[in-house]
């Protein structure tokens, strides 16, 4: 049995008397995608900056394949990587500069090609050395997508990774993670407001609200349970109605 | 494990930044140069009137030479940390194996690779246009120009602190630094000149000795042996001061999430 990519125990936030996370547990396995849904404020994204390294929890603990990242920041964060719409590569570095620079740093092995291969992956060979900064939003999610793949991680966050891109390019998109999460030994913790891609991509959904997960299972399943319809019904009651859930 | 590998992601980043960007590459040369040449010429001109016999060229102009030299290097690791400010790059990089080591370490040298293009056009310049001769310093010069370096590191990661803390617009906090120090380190004039309270700032600042006593070798008047080791001394310290402020300012980013949303915005 191979360890969870990623575990998650009692973490908390707190801002002076405001709680921003609130005891959140859960793990996400090898090859598994994991949604992390909730409303806006819910504490997705600082649940994401604390895997990261870069928000330190007020309690709790963090581990990517058993290793705590509090203790071993450096070698936790070479297996892990992300994209986000909030954090475009730098405007002024090319595509390949970029990749380059973000490769060197994460230790890959075999750059070179490795950056080939992901430019013909993400279809950026045309945008190899134009700056990152003239790129359309939807080719920028590609090259943040690109060097979020850069080192093969065990842990990939993704962060509402297709909000910026059309219909077609988002379902492409949403078959190279799936495919990634399938093929590699990593796994996927996933954010997104789109209901329908969590429904098609997701193995499990975890719901937030006001920094604690609701409801968490099978996003196929998962709104029947609850007596609604859609994901998005189940969606829209935790954002409005929380207590409701808590009490079912 | 500082990964050099990683530290030199930080240098090849800033020559990726620097190569084909003549906004970036004038700077490197063009203000130290006018520098050189206004004082090169001020120098002359000052010799022809004075009648003295005196030289004012390695007082005056070397002078001017060396302490450009350290504003170089401490911009050097500025502006390498401003590139980041600018584009908005803190998440992307704090959220990878880089440490804040690895991280210092690569402004370091993109300050060492950029002052380096300044104090070589500044050399040219003096040598060859207005006759400054290196000999008369001896061999301490190179000791000396270590310890301007060091303080210049030390002073420019205590400015990429503040600006880590205060935000972006903290910039114009930053770049009169060395103005702000320069009346304590006596680059024109002995610090003796100074009132007692500001003699005891002086005493704090490690280019007070480079520029005290390079100016009395070049008069021929005694310099003290022991002005070398408390120059070095106080970069020492002023490095490590410099280093625990940096940590402490991210420390303290990450503990309130300050990284993951730094921008003018967040921080004014």
């Amino acid at each position: 049995m191979h360890p969870a990519v990623l575990t998650v125990r009692d973490l908390r936030k707190r801002y002076g008397a405001t709680v921003a996370l609130d005891g959140v547990s859960f793990e996400v396995q090898r090859n598994e995608i994991v949604g992390l849904l909730g409303p806006n404020g819910a504490g997705k994204t600082t649940t994401i900056n604390m895997i990261l390294g870069v928000l330190e929890p007020t309690s709790g603990t963090i581990l990517v394949e058993n290793t705590d990242i509090a203790a071993k920041r450096s070698q936790v964060l070479a297996n892990t990587n992300f994209a986000a719409v909030y954090a475009p590569l730098p405007g002024n570095l090319t595509v390949i500069q970029n990749l380059r620079f973000f490769g060197l740093i994460y230790g890959v092995k075999n750059l070179s090609a490795r950056i080939e291969a992901l430019l013909e992956q993400f279809d950026l060979l045309a945008f190899r050395d134009t700056k990152c900064g003239v790129l359309s939003s939807g080719e920028q999610t590609r090259v943040g997508l690109a060097k979020a793949l850069l080192n093969n991680p065990r842990l990939l966050l993704l962060d509402e990774p297709t909000a910026s891109l059309d219909p077609s390019v988002a379902r492409a998109i949403r078959l190279q993670i799936r495919e990634f999460a399938a093929q590699g030994e990593g796994g996927v913790l996933w954010t997104s407001h789109n209901m329908y891609e969590v429904a098609d991509v997701c193995d499990r959904v975890l719901f937030l609200s006001h920094g604690k997960i609701l409801l968490a299972g099978d996003p196929r399943t998962l709104p029947a349970e609850h007596g609604k319809d859609t994901l998005e019904d189940l969606f829209v009651t935790v954002a409005r109605e929380p207590l409701a859930l808590e009490r079912t | 494990m500082v990964s050099l590998r990683r530290t030199f992601a930080i240098l090849l980043r800033q020559f990726y930044l620097i190569h084909g960007s003549p906004a970036r590459v004038v700077p490197l040369f063009a203000w130290v140069a006018i520098d050189m040449v206004t004082w090169g010429f001020i120098t002359k001109y000052l010799n022809a009137v004075s009648g003295s016999g005196f030289n004012f060229v390695p007082s005056l102009l070397g002078a001017v030479l060396l302490w450009d030299f350290f504003i170089r290097v401490m911009q050097g690791v500025t502006m390498a940390f401003f590139e980041d400010v600018w584009s908005r790059n803190f998440l992307n990089i704090f959220a990878t194996p880089l440490s804040i080591s690895e991280y210092l370490g690569g402004l370091v040298l993109s300050s060492i690779a950029t002052s380096s293009v300044g104090l070589i056009v500044m050399l040219v310049l003096a040598t060859a246009v207005f006759g400054l001769s290196f000999f008369v310093y001896g061999v301490l010069l190179i000791p000396y120009l270590l310890v301007l370096f060091l303080f210049g590191i030390a002073l420019g990661v205590i400015g990429c602190g503040i600006v880590l803390r205060l935000g972006p617009a903290s910039e114009w906090l930053i770049w009169p630094l060395p103005a702000l120090l320069s009346p304590f380190v006596g680059v024109f004039y002995p610090i003796s000149t100074l009132p007692a309270w500001m003699r005891y700032v002086s005493r704090l600042l490690p280019p007070s000795y480079v520029f005290e006593n390079l100016r009395a070798i070049v008069l021929k008047h005694p310099h003290s042996p022991y002005a070398l080791f408390w120059g070095a001394a106080l970069d020492l310290a002023a490095i490590l001061l410099a280093t625990w402020f940096f940590s402490s300012i991210y420390q303290h980013a990450v503990r309130t999430g300050l990284i993951a949303r730094y921008s003018a915005e967040s921080l004014s």
